[in-house]
């Protein structure tokens, strides 16, 4: 087990909240065709009172800060917020898309310590990549800025999303992060709407695409493991909990809101109106999350997939139950294994669906951040 | 070594205290280190200004039961250790904050 995987758990024993996605904004210069944010400014935080909440998490013991957005590079004050949180000794990861990095800003991060900057690039052509973030000229800025900031040395990891859009241009988008000597995720699915609407799910990739990105090697590693029919469910199985959501992870919108996870939107408490600290331990919302075993799961205690699944408590919520099923997890792990999972099988039975339908993915998985080969529930923390 | 030594925590790294140990993290590569209660207090204490003597007389030879000769040989490969790993700063002059206004701040 790794150091950061240990100490993980170390703090999911001791009840710390080590990890925290901080969206510091949801505005954003790119209008992405699958973004699931309401770009619209409702009454950011201001300065002080981002400063205020990052001084009540480093008392909490948040080690991993993750600021995102939206396009954390709009807020005027980033490298204010930035350099504070640095001061504050937090390991610090950024999401952007870019565009806004030059030199000074790539140089200022790396004086700053900055640990990793995560970079959305959807292809490697121009035409695709536009055509995605709506933006013209995105793609040759972002990678203007990814060769600013390997040239200060910093770590950059290239985040690819697959859609019906750019599903064929992965391999090369791959190739291009590696010219540019950058990390590379590609992520198989497109998230809901914060608001639960589902029609940006039209975007997702079939079934057999996904089968194809699932057995190719560059990326998962060994294919027959990766596919490899699930273990069989045992005791251990049975007591453990979904994944780091609430147990030592948690999510604050640019408003305040503090949600278990940034794709878990279970409203817990506002950091505007009582402390981090006061929500992480008091909120009955965070109680109900980390009350949680798989064995209390009626569908996924009893099926094939429950003890290798990457069941996702957070889009289960957002189908309507957070101790049910995750539909884009079931259709993945059927993907994967080709075996169905509990929930399609009952579905199946109430609405007679032919098995045609079974192999249609209508939602795929939507894990933010994960890389494909490490794709476990486990590994689907902020932390990623 | 009978050479005054300063040391200062690096400011391009991350860290927090969990639970008995320090967590931290170098940028330089992003590796993860945890150091134990004396190597935290050493770290704790590296202000830029006090010497390396002193942060072991004040602080780890009344905490912990040892000499001050074992105290200060030990200390001293400590220190050396985590400025390889660009975690502390060492000087035989004293280390400016770097940004002293921000570090009032946050206090
Ligand atoms: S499975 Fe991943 S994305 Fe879903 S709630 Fe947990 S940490 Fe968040
Ligand atoms: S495949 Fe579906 S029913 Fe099975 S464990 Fe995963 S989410 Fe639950």
């Amino acid at each position: 087990m790794s150091l950061m995987a240990e100490m993980g758990e170390r703090a999911h024993r001791l009840g710390v909240p080590f990890s925290v996605q901080l969206d510091l904004t949801y505005r954003c210069n790119e209008q992405c065709v699958h973004c699931y944010l309401d770009h619209h400014d409702h009454g950011e935080m201001t300065t002080a009172e981002i400063k205020k909440l990052l001084r009540e998490m480093a008392d909490a013991g948040v080690f991993i800060l993750t600021l995102s957005g939206g396009e954390i590079f709009l807020r005027k004050d980033f490298f204010e917020i930035l350099e504070y949180a640095r001061a504050l000794t937090f390991c610090i990861k950024l999401k952007t898309n870019a565009v806004l990095i030059r030199e000074a800003q790539a140089a200022r991060l790396r004086d700053l310590g900055v640990e990793s900057i995560q970079i959305s690039i959807y292809s490697h052509r121009p035409e695709v990549h536009d055509a995605i973030t709506k933006l013209p000229g995105s793609l040759r800025r972002s990678i203007k800025a990814i060769r600013f900031l390997r040239s200060q040395g910093l770590k950059v990891v290239m985040a690819n999303v697959l859609m019906t859009q750019n599903m064929d241009d992965y391999p090369s988008t791959r190739a291009l992060a590696d010219e540019l000597g950058a990390e590379y995720t590609l992520d198989p699915t497109v998230t809901p709407m914060m608001d639960g609407d589902r029609a940006v799910l039209d975007l997702n990739v079939g079934e057999s695409a996904l089968r194809r990105v699932f057995r190719d090697e560059t990326l998962v590693g060994n294919a027959d493991e990766f596919c490899a029919p699930p273990r069989p469910l045992d005791d251990d199985s049975m007591d453990s909990t979904p994944c780091s959501a609430g147990h030592t992870a948690c999510y604050v919108s640019p408003y305040g809101e503090f949600y278990p996870c940034v794709q878990f939107p279970l409203s817990c408490g506002n950091v505007r109106q009582q402390s981090f600290i006061d929500i992480w331990h008091n909120s009955e919302q965070l109680k109900e999350v980390r009350s949680i075993r798989l064995r209390d799961l009626s569908s996924c205690s009893q099926c094939a997939h429950g003890g290798s699944c990457t069941r996702c408590p957070g889009l289960a919520f957002l189908e309507g139950n957070m101790r049910g099923p995750s539909t884009a997890d079931c259709e993945r792990s059927f993907a994967r294994t080709g075996i169905p999972s509990a929930n399609l099988l009952a579905k199946k039975d109430k609405d007679k669906v032919s098995p045609a339908r079974l192999v249609q993915i209508q939602l795929v998985p939507v894990i933010t951040g994960v890389r494909l080969l490490e794709m476990s529930s486990a590994a689907c923390t902020l932390a990623s | 070594m009978n050479k005054k030594l300063y040391v200062a925590r690096s400011p391009r790294i991350a860290a927090r205290q969990l639970g008995e140990e320090m967590l931290v993290m170098s940028a330089q590569g992003s590796t993860l280190f945890t150091l134990n209660q004396t190597a935290t207090v050493l770290w704790q204490a590296a202000d830029g200004k006090t010497t390396l003597e002193e942060i072991v007389e004040r602080r780890i030879c009344s905490e912990f039961e040892v000499t001050p000769e074992d105290a200060i040989r030990d200390a001293e490969d400590l220190a050396e250790d985590l400025a390889k790993h660009g975690i502390l700063l060492v000087s035989e002059i004293p280390i400016p904050s770097r940004d002293p206004v921000l570090q009032e701040q946050i206090r």
